[in-house]
């Protein structure tokens, strides 16, 4: 569906996107992730053919994004960050302008604009002036307004961006609802979201691409250097971590203290679990021990090690 | 074609969905029926040689709402558009730039036009109460008629370049206001130079609004003018586009 090779865009000395290239298939949702100033919104804005890119190629639906732009947009639904909008409009009319501008034939227009409003919940704001709708609404017209003439491919720049915990939950379940139609390429800074709805994430920072893949893999390939969690009382909390280091495949540990327990942080080496020799050197010292884990590397984690170069 | 003509309804109906446009239908229609109104006072004074028609088009009350509508009308078209954002879901949508360029342009003359309508119903009336006929010829009507559209042509162009120019408003309609009267003060040096001879006058003529309009309002067609405002306004409108796209990739 969406096919970009050596993407790159200059804003005079700046390089906002540098050299990418990465697939989008059909019927997938990929998540856009990278903190801000990454080169996301940019991306998206060549992929939807806004901007022109300074060199590269972007494909979407088998039309070149540039040289063949106005049919590769018939394909896209575009929804751009924060949602701009006509406010002077009523809902149904902004709707029905923006379908028709679109290409959905006259005959068809009620048809679809009755089926975004329904689609989006907004029936109850229709004849609204759309100044006077509220953020959530706003986020939802400009939804209705990108899938509006059916388009195979939904771009979405920060969907859910200052929305309230309900109204992010109710756009959640309309993109994920959307799946089944479109190929949906969204970006975000809110990591479970990506968790929620994605089958891939791509990581972007300073314009490059850090990471590319599932996000399950994502976080199995990059939490190999994983910390145990390992609580007990201990007489001396020194010793025990200066013990605790000698163990095997254990690189650091470092430890506070939680009343009469002591929390000891492990790092582990790359594929080693040492949860079992920790047991047995637990029970050798009679320790009294409270827990042994390891948590889930967050995808929160990953992110953070991927575009800072450092561990959360 | 037919999204054009979406573009161009769309463009049409946001123009009079804003609350400046009566203020400016408001103002507009006052000043011309005083215009109106002063002409009549004229050709009340005793016999002359100017007929209803000229004494409407050739006064400063003419002039002077003239020269201050176009920043009125042109000044939200792209401004607006680059401010809020929307230009990027607009361009987006599968429309070429030439046709938002054009339909944004074709708004604003439609706009345009609308406000002078108004004034065909006072020559309607003038002629109906008074019995006098208020343009001498037909042809009298037609000139004064068509310079106004040549010159709306022009203007508005001038107006959306600037527009094209800034996504501050503000700023859009002072510079059209300031090309604008610059243009039009250009034109009045052919009356204030001595009248015979130099070649600036003779050059000042030619781009002259107030000549113009007055050799039109008395039927007087000439090609010049006609040929002058249709060419720079294609002239204007390439230099819009070219801005438009200009500032849309650099964004």
């Amino acid at each position: 569906m969406i096919k970009v090779e050596k993407l790159t865009k200059r804003f005079g000395g700046f390089t906002a996107v540098d050299g990418i290239d990465f697939e989008v298939n059909k019927g997938e949702i990929v998540g856009f992730l990278g903190p801000n100033g990454a080169g996301k919104s940019t991306t998206m804005r060549m992929l939807s053919g806004f901007l022109p890119p300074t060199s590269g190629r972007a494909q979407v639906a088998n039309f070149d994004v540039f040289k063949d732009s106005l049919r590769a947009r018939e394909h896209i639904g575009y929804m751009p960050e924060n949602v701009p909008l006509y406010t002077d409009m009523r809902v149904n009319e902004f709707l029905r302008y923006r379908a028709a501008l679109k290409g959905v034939p006259s005959r068809r227009l009620k048809e679809r604009v009755g089926d975004v409003l329904e689609l989006c919940a907004l029936k109850d704001v229709e004849k609204k002036l759309i100044g006077q709708l509220s953020k959530g609404y706003r986020q939802r017209v400009g939804l209705a307004d990108a899938m509006s003439h059916e388009p195979d491919l939904l771009i979405l720049d920060e969907p859910t961006i200052g929305l309230d915990p309900n109204q992010i939950r109710l756009v959640r379940e309309l993109i994920r609802n959307l799946r089944r139609h479109h190929t949906i390429l969204l970006s975000t800074h809110i990591l479970p979201e990506v968790e929620m709805l994605c089958s891939r994430v791509i990581i972007i920072n300073r314009g490059r691409i850090e990471a590319l893949d599932t996000p399950q893999n994502l976080r199995a390939h990059l939490g190999q250097v994983r910390h145990i969690l390992f609580d007990a009382i201990v007489p001396d909390a020194r010793i025990a971590a200066a013990a605790l280091r000698l163990l095997e495949s254990v690189q650091s540990v470092s430890h506070r203290a939680d009343g009469e327990w002591t929390i000891f942080t492990i790092q582990a080496a790359p594929d080693h679990d040492p949860r079992e020799s920790l047991y047995r050197h637990a029970v050798e010292n009679k320790w009294r021990v409270r827990e042994i884990s390891r948590p889930p590397v967050s995808l929160e984690q990953v992110f953070a090690e991927v575009t800072s170069g450092e561990e959360a | 074609m037919r999204r054009f003509f979406i573009l161009l309804s769309r463009e049409i109906s946001s123009a009079f969905h804003q609350p400046l446009a009566y203020v400016v239908l408001f103002f507009f229609l006052i000043v011309t029926g005083f215009n109106f109104q002063a002409g009549i006072t004229l050709l009340n004074t005793g016999p002359g040689t100017v007929t209803m028609v000229q004494a409407f088009f050739n006064t400063v009350y003419f002039w002077f709402p003239f020269v201050l509508i176009f920043p009125l009308i042109t000044m939200r078209v792209f401004a607006e558009e680059a401010k809020l954002g929307t230009i990027e879901t607009l361009m987006t949508a599968p429309v070429r730039d030439t046709q938002v360029v054009l339909a944004k342009y074709g708004g604003c003359l439609f706009f345009y036009i609308i406000l002078w309508a108004p004034s065909l119903l006072y020559f309607l009336a003038f002629q109906k109460i008074t019995g006098v006929n208020a343009a001498g010829a037909v042809g009298s009507y037609t000139g004064a008629y068509a310079m106004l559209i040549l010159m709306g042509l022009l203007f508005t162009a001038i107006g959306c370049l600037a527009s094209a120019l800034t996504d501050n408003q503000i700023i859009a309609a002072v510079i059209s206001f300031a090309a604008i009267l610059g243009f039009f003060f250009l034109g009045l040096l052919s009356f204030l130079l001595p009248s015979t001879g130099t070649l600036l006058r003779e050059l000042t003529y030619y781009f002259s609004p107030v000549e113009h309009m007055m050799d039109f309002s008395q039927g007087l067609f000439d090609t010049r003018p006609i040929v002058f405002y249709v060419s720079s306004t294609l002239l204007v409108l390439f230099a819009t586009f070219h801005i438009f796209q200009y500032r849309r990739w650099k964004s």
